[in-house]
């Protein structure tokens, strides 16, 4: 509690203490007057000031005015004990409620918790702390083990584990080692990492987060800009109903039914109304709902830009995804080996040792499945044939890598492969020994992903992508997306995206999903655009509405079902509190609800939504 | 030119007005506050001072709430 909060909690011990003390005496008149102003002093009296203050600043129509208009007419009417309790029980609802906030947004904060407070440099042979900003690029950090990384770069001595789980999300630490990209807002696990610096702070990954999040909520939604609107109108409106509730009925009394007016009566019932109309429940539960579930997006490595983002998340129906990068890894993989006549290692080791030279992506696949420094010396007689493949002498054996056309040149008789995905055959001393399959893999947790999506009640998933029809259609069939349009240009993907949007009904929303690389104007034309894997692609984070941090496409049904729980929960607050408050709004006007149960229609809906509205931080974890 | 404050305000109504405040004042093209993160941004006007549109900004919301801070 900060020392405000105290303050008040002391205050309001004190006047509590003491209205219960008093109600034991059986005093009247004046005496009790005197005795229950000491509490309602203790409890109100920065209320009185601030309505006081307001009056003069011509902004009558707040709470302050209200709950001080409430009691004071209360006191007149000399109901001193409900005057008191209802000064205190609004003191109690402020002090609950600026805890709550508080909590949550130190909550949230603390998941955002990514700040690197310094940076270690070596300076003549001492290592000394500085202030991330004033480093260079180029410079060389050092981050102990424990410490954040704080600014990106390549590692350029030793190696250790990364929690990246501060930025990701993803909870298994990743390797490090010499010559990798790490960025900042990792926490170093183990060993001591020496780090040439590629970002100046201000442009480091952490930096570009912590901006986004702290900018995420000046972008409002409707259902915040409708309680707005709602609550200036709404609070004078009010006011005025009172006032005629005061006024209109004991004149009717004495014009038209010439009985006696009964000020008392309907004054009272309308200080009544005037303790209900307080609309803080409101205003505080719709902001504090979508806070919350943007810290809780957060907590799952899913940014997300602004509350109205997640309001347009919640109406998804149409999803359409890029291939390349969001469906796939987008690296090229081994993928299979068949029909060899050597034992998959030595098979993949003649290939990669015979491509060794090459820096063709399929080469490379090949050597990463090696996984072995490839040893050239080996390598003799080298020839590349652009187009079909290579031949070569490996340990002085004769091998041919490449495809169909070369083993057809060379007169060797080969196996076709039915699989999708590029073939390399290879020969070993003229006889066929196999081939192998190589092809962009799909992400494990894809088809997951879109199993999900259809779950979460998406009507139909697309998939574009530049690539060539037939491994677009076997991804769209393997994974289950309804349909797919392949070979496509960057701006054909745009005006694929302009044909869906003009498809869709009015309500419905479509989310396009891309890695960002060369999608940013499809991100920016889709109602709403989430980019994933965008760590350090600072394009994807600048075009997109909804970035995720890890590349893992099970997070889209993870972050749809955050924005439709913090929605429902939004919608629930709008109408309970509304609802509640028009019930007790009549039974006061009626007579049947006293000024206690005005105190519950005011504080209690208040303490309840915002007991819900934090609800929304909590993201069942889905695996 | 955009530039964000820290804040200091009790309750998200009070926060509705000094937006309100806030965007009124003259030198300001617009202004957001968000009360959960308790910041304020503000965009100025081509050409204007923000230190002492800032002023004028702070002397309105202290008008409309007095009970808060802007730490300019």
């Amino acid at each position: 509690m900060t020392k405000k909060q105290k303050k008040v909690l002391i205050r309001i011990i004190v006047a509590a203490v003491l209205m219960i003390g008093f109600s034991f005496l059986s005093v009247s008149g004046w005496l009790a007057f005197g005795l229950y102003m000491i509490p309602y002093i203790v409890i109100g009296y920065d209320i009185l000031k601030k309505a006081f203050k307001g009056i003069l600043n011509r902004q009558v129509f707040d709470e302050n005015f209200l709950m001080a208009v409430a009691t004071v007419g209360a006191v007149c009417l000399g109901e001193y004990k409900e005057g008191v309790a209802v000064m205190l029980f609004y003191q109690i609802g402020e002090l609950f409620q600026s805890y709550a906030v508080g909590k949550s947004r130190r909550n949230i904060s603390a998941l955002m918790d990514i700040r690197p407070d310094y940076a270690n440099i070596e300076r003549d042979g001492d290592i000394v702390a500085v202030d991330p900003d004033e480093v260079a690029i180029g410079e060389i950090i050092i981050v102990k083990p424990g410490e954040k990384i704080p600014i990106d770069g390549i590692i350029v001595e030793g190696n250790a584990s990364l929690n990246t789980s501060a930025l990701t999300g993803e909870s298994a630490p990743r390797d490090a080692k010499a010559g990798d990209e790490v960025i900042s807002g990792c926490i170093n696990m183990s060993g001591v990492l020496k780090i040439k610096t590629t970002r100046e702070f201000g442009e480091s990954t952490v930096s570009k987060i912590l901006d986004l999040v702290e900018n995420s909520s000046s972008k409002k939604s409707k259902s915040e800009n409708f309680i707005s609107k709602f609550a200036k109108y709404y609070t004078p409106a009010v006011c005025y109903s009172a006032l005629a509730l005061a006024v209109l009925p004991p004149l009717a009394r004495m014009l038209f039914m010439s009985a006696s007016p009964e000020w008392g009566v309907w004054v009272y019932r309308a200080l009544t109304f005037l303790v209900i109309s307080c609309p803080c429940a409101l205003v505080i539960s719709i902001p504090l709902s979508f806070f919350a579930g943007i810290g809780g997006a957060g907590k799952q490595g899913v940014l997300v830009k602004g509350s109205n983002y997640l309001e347009t998340l919640s109406r998804v129906k149409y999803i359409v995804f890029d291939k390349t990068g969001t469906m796939t890894k987008g690296v090229f993989e081994v993928a299979g080996i068949h029909h060899n006549e050597l034992e998959n290692e030595k098979l993949i080791e003649y290939a990669a040792l015979a491509e060794s030279y090459s820096s063709h992506p399929i080469s490379k696949s090949l050597l990463a499945a090696y996984g072995k420094p490839a040893d050239k010396s080996r390598v003799t007689d080298l020839e590349e044939i652009s187009g079909h493949g290579v031949t070569a002498k490996v340990d002085g054996i004769s091998v041919v890598a490449g495809n169909g056309k070369l083993m057809q040149k060379l007169g060797i008789e080969y196996k076709d492969c039915h699989h999708v995905g590029t073939i390399v055959h290879v020969a070993i001393d003229g006889k066929y020994a196999g081939h192998i399959l190589i092809s962009d893999m799909i992400k494990p947790s894809a088809k997951a992903a879109i199993e999900g999506l259809y779950k979460a009640g998406i009507k139909k998933t697309v998939m574009l992508t530049g690539d060539a029809g037939a491994v677009a259609e076997n991804v769209a069939d393997t994974l289950g997306i309804s349909e797919v349009y392949s070979e496509l240009l960057p701006a054909d993907k745009v005006s694929k995206v302009e044909e869906l949007l003009d498809q869709k009904g009015e309500k419905e929303k479509l989310a396009f999903v891309g890695d960002g690389i060369n999608d940013a104007p499809v991100l920016s034309r889709a109602d709403i655009g989430i980019a994933m894997g965008a760590l350090g692609s600072d394009a994807a984070i600048e075009a997109a509405d909804i970035v995720l941090m890890d590349d893992d496409p099970l997070k889209i049904p993870v972050a749809i079902g955050i924005a439709r729980k913090c929605l429902r929960i939004v919608y629930e607050n709008i109408y309970f509190a509304i609802g509640i408050k028009l019930i007790c709004l009549v039974l006061g006007a009626l007579g049947i609800a006293n000024m206690w149960l005005a105190i519950f229609a005011d504080v209690g809906v208040m303490v309840i939504a915002v007991i819900n509205a934090i609800r929304a931080l909590f993201v069942r974890r889905c695996n | 030119m955009k530039k964000t404050y820290k804040i200091e305000v009790d309750c998200a109504n009070c926060a509705n007005k000094m937006e309100e405040a806030a965007k009124k004042t003259a030198g300001v093209k617009d202004a957001t506050v968000n009360f959960m993160t308790l910041k304020m941004n503000v965009e100025f006007d081509e050409g204007s001072d923000p230190k002492a549109v800032m002023k004028d900004v702070l002397k309105s919301c202290k008008k409309v709430e007095d009970d808060c801070e802007i730490y300019i």
